[in-house]
């Protein structure tokens, strides 16, 4: 397999006696919008921390543009540009939706000058048209824990992208997302994919979106890389029909 | 929304006040200095326990590390040590230059090695990883190990503490003296505070106060942040620290240098009662705090430790918040989040 953009090879990640993820080797190229599905427990929020480095990988290599990241730890990955939002949405509740999206600009090159300076306004323009993009302008002064669950998930959409990263990892982009706003979302996460050429990768329920949304899906179950394929191929392959009605 | 000729107004009259009440009071000049290593104490404390979530029990470390070195500085600077040590207490009075010099010589040194030491022991404990009550309990930890050490090491008294030298006369009112090198001290405390605050810097200790992980999540150098904010507690801590020393004239290593149960205490109390995470409330709380205390000292002596304790469980169960806390959620419109015009009308418009 040619290099690609993020390369994870026989990675396994045991939890004491429980194989949460077992040599899994996929590839994920740069540019695209890729997919991952699996039933409840299947393991795919383990290899989303595995990639990210919040626990360590029992077995196995993982290449993030050329370079072996599985030994890094968590904000020096973030810093490479391979960033993840996580299931249950995390944002800083105690400061106002602008803030938020300040302190997310890219951390890569900090000096001790820019730890103590002030931000400057183009940070503040930036920050306010990703609010309008992901269409929170009106709320900006507002406590970010004060929003609702679905807008929260859109600032934290807004403070990745505000990170500038290489590629993102999107853990349940429309869990609790209000199905209105679910069409809104996908057509927000595939301009971002085609306007600023993030890679997207994805954990997805929602069947419907993740194959409107998706090139690509890899499906995962008890711990294995089930089948990976396109959307229409995927949606017709016995064994992950099985795997989500629960045959062995 | 205080406009800027207000703000002036109203900082204008605390800066004045603030330079006549020594003068006003003339009896009270110690206290009223002590007034503003209270406000020192409350506004460095909140950097890291208000600011960025990590309740520290501590921070008295850098006091008594700036206290005792100043002092030491000071001794070595003027005195044969080992006389020093034999005739405690009954000391040759120092010029007003000597004294000076041993003074701000002695309070450079100990903001070198009060902010070397924050900083090896951040590199330890922050950069580990310990948060929450296992960082709490590691500094409390460290306060009493310190009071420890310096109670059993003979170089700088030991248990019988450590003599500063007798104020010279030619330098006017011991309490006054101190009383400006506090009040400036407390000034540029607050000013860098609000400045680091306004910047990527509080945001970024703020967030990690929300949510460490998401921080971590999304590259910010949260090891190095946290760090940094032990230092700059420790660099205005042991600054109060080398005055303090002087000013009360003699340093007892558990009763005053690391007074945990009393100064390490208080700080905490006075940040939550003013509201912590917020820049006026250390100021407000400490205020209120330390001239409530004074008061029962003066007119409960006696009951002077009960009054103070049901102080203290009055703040915790009823200002939780703290006063800040409270008058934002009294008058938000005032205390709180600006609302704008231009917000007031895309919103009116259905945006969002």
């Amino acid at each position: 397999m040619a290099e690609q953009q993020l390369m994870i090879n026989g990675v396994t990640k045991r939890f004491g006696g429980v194989v949460a993820n077992d040599d899994i080797t996929l590839a994920v190229p740069q540019g695209r919008i890729i997919g991952l599905i699996g039933p409840n427990g299947s393991g795919k929020t383990t290899l989303f921390n595995s990639i990210v480095g919040y626990h360590p990988v029992d077995n196995g290599s993982i290449r993030f543009e050329g370079k072996e990241i599985s030994g890094m730890r968590v904000p020096e990955i973030a810093r490479l540009g391979l960033l993840r939002t996580f299931q249950q949405t995390r944002i800083y509740g105690k400061m106002t939706c602008v803030e938020n999206m300040q302190i997310s600009v890219p951390h890569t090159h900090e000096s001790f000058r820019t730890m103590f300076s002030k931000y400057p306004p183009e940070v503040t323009e930036k920050a306010e048209s990703l609010l309008e993009f992901v269409g929170l302008y009106a709320k900006r002064h507002l406590m970010a824990g004060d929003l609702s669950f679905g807008q929260q998930k859109l600032l934290e959409f807004a403070m990745a992208l505000m990170n500038e990263p290489k590629m993102m990892l999107l853990d349940e982009p429309t869990a609790g997302v209000n199905p209105t706003l679910i069409n809104g979302l996908i057509e927000r996460l595939k301009r971002t994919n085609a306007d600023l050429g993030i890679t997207l990768f994805v954990i997805e329920h929602n069947m419907r979106a993740i194959m409107n949304l998706a090139e690509h899906i890899y499906c995962l179950a008890h711990g294995q890389l089930l089948t990976g394929g396109p959307p229409d191929e995927i949606q017709k392959d016995q064994k992950v029909i099985d795997a989500y009605l629960g045959a062995q | 929304m205080k406009s800027m000729g207000q703000k002036s107004v109203f900082y204008g009259v605390i800066v004045i006040l603030s330079l006549i009440v020594p003068w006003l009071l003339p009896a009270y000049q110690t206290q009223l200095a002590f007034l503003w290593v209270m406000v020192v104490f409350a506004l460095t404390w909140d950097v890291v326990g208000g600011q960025m979530g990590y309740n520290s029990f501590g921070n008295i470390v850098f006091f008594g590390i700036g206290m005792y070195v100043t002092a030491v500085i000071q001794r070595n600077m003027h005195f044969d040590i080992e006389e020093y040590v034999h005739v405690a207490g009954r000391v040759e009075t120092l010029t007003p230059v000597q004294y000076l010099e041993g003074l701000f010589l002695g309070m450079g040194a100990g903001v070198v090695v009060a902010v070397v030491i924050a900083a090896g022991l951040g590199a330890c404990i922050l950069a580990m990883g310990m948060r929450g009550q296992y960082f709490g309990i590691c500094t409390l930890g460290l306060g009493v190990a310190a009071g420890e050490l310096a109670n059993g090491w003979e170089y700088i008294g030991a248990g019988s503490g450590l003599v500063t030298p007798v104020f010279p006369d030619q330098l006017g009112q011991r309490g006054a003296f101190f009383y400006y090198i506090f009040f400036i001290l407390a000034v540029i405390a607050f000013l860098t505070l609000r400045y680091l605050y306004a910047g990527r810097f509080g945001l970024a200790i703020n967030a990690i106060r929300d949510d460490e992980d998401k921080a971590e999540a999304m590259g910010i150098h949260t090891t190095r942040y946290k760090i940094i904010a032990w230092c700059i507690s420790a660099f205005f801590l042991s600054l109060v620290g080398g005055g303090a020393g002087h000013l009360i004239g003699f340093i007892d290593p558990t009763e005053v240098a690391f007074a945990g149960a009393t100064f390490g205490v208080w700080m905490i109390l006075m940040a939550i009662l003013g509201g912590k995470g917020t820049l006026w409330g250390p100021v407000i709380g400490a205020v209120i705090f330390h001239i409530t205390q004074e008061l029962f000292w003066t007119y409960l002596f006696g009951w002077q430790r009960v009054a103070l304790g049901a102080l203290i469980v009055a703040i915790v169960v009823f200002f939780p918040m703290g006063i800040m806390g409270w008058m934002r959620e009294r008058w938000p419109e005032r205390f709180g989040h600006r609302v704008e015009e231009r917000e007031a009308f895309s919103a009116s418009k259905g945006g969002g």
